[in-house]
């Protein structure tokens, strides 16, 4: 379904991925584990054309994807659930989830999409009409993967989603991550919180300073020895 | 009293849809445009010409205004501002400013410098209530400029291209991250925002004449009424447009006529001083 291949990329400076190749495919949870200088964030906004100067190979469905102006993105079916939740904050939170179909924007559908995000979420659905830039962390990152859904991705890219949260919202989250990938939806996991992300996935890499060092099934990188003591801390 | 406070209330609606515009562009774009009153004066000579040759109201032809104002605004947007958007503040204030050069000395040269009024039916007219009276030409521009902040203030909240100028605003990323195009959005907010401004200065051509300087007239006052209402807010503009009006209006029953736009400088000043963030809270 996705295919990154040979990607190379650099803010202007030095290399902060270089040859990076992976692959998502259909139905399948993928997460990308590293410290936080790896380039874990740079791949994911490589692959939604928000950098630049990314170079090699990125096809998704068979559609190339660099070169690709990045508004052109979500409507092949990428969302992405940027690092730090980036809701639009003088928006409500109702707002926030319509912007969130504005590649898809027939009224069909739209109140069925609206539905699945609250039967999700509920507690978004109890603060629909708040500004979303007062609400907690945690239903922030719930309003940015919700938006990102009314887009009806076929991949779904979450750059850190537990980020600075308490646990009991992290738990929450990593059930409707769950349940965002059995409905059907491709997921591309980038976590510090290696424990959660290869409980939730069913693959991933291991990205150093921008190169792949390994990847494998989650239980095999869960038993390898170095992942354990880097980023398990076992 | 109540005369000067109506006159005021008349006035300062058209100041806030003028000063709308400015506030608009700088909210989405982050960019102060000090080319816009400029715009006025383009929406003012767009109805005066439409007056002229086509015989339409001005209160009609500044729908035309709009249209040719926003036209030229988008492409002015996309041929110059676009290239400064991430620059530093000075590139920025060079651009419009010489923008303001151009355009003025442009419009010297194409319509002459003499003023132009036009003449309309209603002129002179007018509504008694009582003790006060109401000109027809200011009670119009008031309730065409209500008309349009009303449908302006209904696209921002309810259309997708509004909501997305909104967004744009807020977090041009994710913005992007959910298929909207900014380039074209930033366009579409300046060209909108000039046009709001042409607008107002159409309407307003019964009572005031249009000349290549008129812009000058409508700086100060467009942008005390911006600072009122804080930077950025469309609301809020509107607010300090009436504010404006009333301030401007009451002054001359105190100080003769020519130091009005004193009283405008020394709250400009005050404003700045005390309350930079703008007198309403959270608009």
């Amino acid at each position: 379904m996705l295919e990154v291949c040979d990607l190379s990329a650099a803010y202007g400076g030095p290399d902060v991925l270089s040859g990076v190749s992976l692959e998502v495919k259909a139905g399948e949870t993928v997460a990308v584990l590293g410290a936080n200088t790896a380039g874990k964030t740079t791949l994911l906004r490589a692959i939604s054309g928000l950098v630049p100067k990314a170079r090699g190979h990125i096809a998704f469905e068979g559609t190339a994807l660099l070169g690709r102006p990045a508004h052109a993105i979500p409507d092949l079916g990428i969302g992405h659930v940027p690092e730090g939740r980036h809701v639009f904050p003088r928006m409500s939170t109702l707002d926030n989830l319509l912007m969130g179909a504005f590649c898809h924007r027939d009224a069909r559908d739209l109140t069925e999409r609206i539905e699945r995000v609250f039967k999700l979420f509920p507690r978004v659905k109890e603060r629909q009409t708040q500004m979303a830039g007062l609400m907690s962390g945690g239903e922030q990152q719930m309003i940015s993967i919700g938006r990102a859904l009314m887009g009806t991705p076929k991949l779904l890219l979450l750059d850190e989603p537990s980020h600075g949260l308490a646990p009991l919202v992290v738990d929450e989250l990593h059930v409707a991550i769950g349940e965002i990938n059995r409905q059907g939806v491709s997921v591309l996991l980038v976590e510090q919180n290696a424990m959660l992300a290869l409980s939730v996935a069913h693959r991933g890499y291991v990205l150093e300073a921008g190169h792949v060092v390994l990847s494998g099934t989650s239980d095999e990188l869960s038993a390898d020895p170095g992942v354990r003591r880097a980023y398990l801390g076992i | 009293m109540f005369q000067a406070l109506v006159d005021g209330i008349l006035l300062g609606g058209v100041y806030g849809v003028i000063a709308t515009g400015l506030s608009l562009v700088f909210g989405v774009l982050g960019v102060v445009n000090f080319a816009h009153a400029e715009f006025l004066m383009l929406g003012m000579y767009v109805a005066w010409f439409a007056w002229r040759w086509l015989g339409l109201d001005p209160m009609l032809g500044s729908v035309l205004s709009f249209i040719v104002v926003f036209a030229v605004g988008y492409l002015v947007q996309r041929t110059l501002i676009e290239r400064v958007l991430k620059a530093p503040p000075a590139a920025q204030v060079f651009l419009t400013v010489g923008l303001l050069i151009v355009i003025e000395n442009a419009a010297l040269m194409a319509f002459g410098s003499e003023f132009r009024s036009v003449s309309v039916p209603y002129q002179v007219e007018g509504y008694r209530l009582g003790d006060i009276f109401i000109g027809a030409p200011y009670l119009y521009a008031f309730i065409a400029a209500i008309i349009l902040a009303a449908v302006l203030w209904l696209y921002l909240e309810r259309s997708w291209t509004g909501r997305a100028i909104r967004a744009v605003a807020q977090d041009p990323m994710a913005s992007t991250l959910v298929g909207v195009d900014t380039r074209r959005t930033y366009a579409l907010a300046f060209g909108l925002g000039v046009a709001l401004t042409a607008f107002g200065g159409a309407v307003i051509l019964p009572y005031i004449t249009v000349s290549p300087t008129v812009g000058g007239q409508f700086v100060v006052l467009m942008f005390t009424v911006v600072v009122l209402g804080g930077l950025g807010s469309v609301a809020g503009a509107l607010a300090g447009g009436i504010v404006v009006g009333v301030v401007q209006s009451m002054s001359t029953l105190v100080f003769p006529i020519q130091l009005q736009n004193l009283c405008l400088f020394v709250i400009f000043i005050a404003v700045l001083a005390l309350r930079p963030q703008g007198l309403i809270k959270g608009a």
